[in-house]
C-alpha cells in the first residue's frame, strides 16, 4: 500500500506542460494543493461523481493535452456508469486514477463497497478500457506516471493507498476563479 | 403486450435545431437517448465534427459540459424529462463555476401521455429546473423551436448560465403504443 500524499507527489513529479489534472472532491483536491498549486489542477469541491466525466469533456476538447483524473474509490462509485461512458469514448489523453482505501474519508472512514466487493479495475475493464492497471508498490506507481505521460489508450489505476489522513490543505475555493484559471491555463498552451 | 414504436411524419424541426446548433458551434452532444430526440442524435452521430456522447445517466452530461468548456469547446445535453430529475446535484457544478449550460429536453408525462409513471417528473421539470437557476423556454410549436434554442444559445455562452429549452410532448407528438 502507498501513502496518498507520497503517491501524488510521484504521479506529479517533473509534472509535463500538457499535464491537466482533475482531482475528485475531498481528500484527492487536498493532495493535488500539497504537490503544488497549479493553474491546470481544476480543485473539486462538491459534484460528487463528475470527476471522471468533466475529465472526458476536457480531453475530448484538447486531444492534444493530457488529462488525468485522481479521484477516490467512493466518488468513482457514485459515477461507476461513467466508466462505461469512457469506455466507448476511448480517449487516448485520458487517465482516471483512483485512490482506493476503500473508506469514505471526508465523512469519518466509513466502508466503501470497494473495500469488501467491487473490484474496480475489473469494473473498468468491463467497460472496455483495457488497460486497467492495480497498483500496490512504489515501482507501479512510477510505471503508471510514464504511462499515464505516453498512453495512446486510455489508463485506468486503482492505488491502494493506506487510509492514513493527512493534515487537510485547501486550495481556492472559488470555483469561477478555478474554473477562469484552468480555461486561461489552455489558452496559453494553445498560444 | 407487445409494444412498438411508429413513425410519425418525419417534422423539420430537428433538422433546423441541429443546423442552429452547428451555426452555435456545439462540439459535444452529450445524450440519454429518447424518441423525440431520435433525428437530432442521429444528425449528430453522422456529423465528424460533433462528438456524440451517449450517457448512461443524464448527470454525466452536466459535468462532460463543463469538462468540454474547460477546454475551450461548447456542449450541448440532450435528454429526456426525467432525466432532468438525474441531474439536480450536478447542477452544483455549472452554477458554482458559472460554467454554460445548454440542456434540450423532451417533454414526457403531460400532452396525451400513455404512460402514468412519467407524470410525477415530467410535472415538476420546469420547477426543478428553475430551482436550479436554470432559464426554461418552453416550445409547443415547430416554428418556436429555434428561436428559443436561439435565446438559449446566447444565455448560456454569452451570459454563463444554465438554459434549457422544453420541446413539449405536443411538439414531438404522441408517442404510439401498439397493443
Amino acid at each position: 500500500m502507498l501513502e496518498r500524499r507520497a503517491a501524488m507527489a510521484t504521479l506529479l513529479a517533473d509534472r509535463p506542460k500538457e499535464l491537466f489534472v482533475v482531482p475528485g472532491l475531498g481528500s484527492c483536491t487536498w493532495d493535488t494543493f500539497a504537490a503544488g498549486d497549479d493553474d491546470r489542477n481544476f480543485y473539486l469541491w462538491g459534484a460528487m461523481g463528475g470527476a471522471a466525466m468533466i475529465g472526458l469533456g476536457l480531453a475530448l476538447a484538447q486531444p492534444k493535452l493530457r488529462v488525468m483524473v485522481v479521484t477516490g474509490d467512493g466518488e468513482m462509485l457514485m459515477g461507476l456508469g461513467s466508466l462505461g461512458t469512457i469506455g466507448v469514448q476511448q480517449p487516448g489523453n485520458l487517465s482516471i486514477v483512483v485512490f482506493d482505501n476503500g473508506l469514505y474519508g471526508e465523512t469519518g472512514m466509513q466502508e466503501s463497497a470497494a473495500q469488501t466487493t467491487v473490484d474496480l479495475c475489473q469494473v473498468a475493464r468491463g467497460c472496455g478500457i483495457e488497460r486497467s492497471l492495480d497498483v500496490t508498490d512504489e515501482e507501479a506507481l512510477k510505471a503508471l506516471t510514464r504511462l499515464i505521460r505516453s498512453s495512446s489508450k486510455t489508463v485506468f489505476a486503482r492505488v491502494r493507498i493506506s487510509p492514513d489522513e493527512p493534515p487537510r490543505v485547501l486550495p481556492e475555493k472559488d470555483g469561477i476563479v478555478i474554473k477562469d484559471r484552468v480555461r486561461g491555463a489552455v489558452a496559453r498552451l494553445q498560444a | 403486450m407487445t409494444i412498438t414504436e411508429t413513425a410519425a411524419a418525419t417534422p423539420s424541426w430537428p433538422d433546423q435545431l441541429f443546423d442552429t446548433l452547428k451555426r452555435a458551434d456545439i462540439r459535444q452532444v452529450g445524450y440519454v437517448p429518447d424518441a423525440g430526440h431520435a433525428r437530432l442524435i442521429a444528425r449528430c452521430k453522422a456529423d465528424p465534427q460533433i462528438r456524440d456522447v451517449v450517457l448512461t445517466t443524464e448527470e454525466e452530461g452536466i459535468a462532460l459540459a463543463a469538462g468540454a468548456w474547460l477546454g475551450g469547446q461548447r456542449a450541448a445535453l440532450l435528454m429526456q424529462s426525467s432525466g432532468v430529475g438525474n441531474c439536480v446535484n450536478m447542477m452544483s457544478l455549472i452554477r458554482a463555476c458559472r460554467f454554460p449550460m445548454l440542456m434540450l429536453v423532451t417533454m414526457r408525462g403531460e400532452w396525451e401521455e400513455f404512460n402514468p409513471w412519467q407524470v410525477p417528473m415530467g410535472s415538476i421539470v420546469e420547477p426543478t429546473l428553475q430551482l436550479c437557476d436554470t432559464n426554461v423556454t418552453k416550445v409547443t410549436e415547430p416554428d418556436q423551436v429555434v428561436p428559443a434554442v436561439q435565446s438559449a444559445l446566447q444565455i448560456a455562452f454569452g451570459d454563463d448560465r444554465p438554459a434549457a429549452v422544453l420541446l413539449s410532448q405536443r411538439l414531438i407528438g404522441r408517442k404510439v403504443w401498439v397493443k
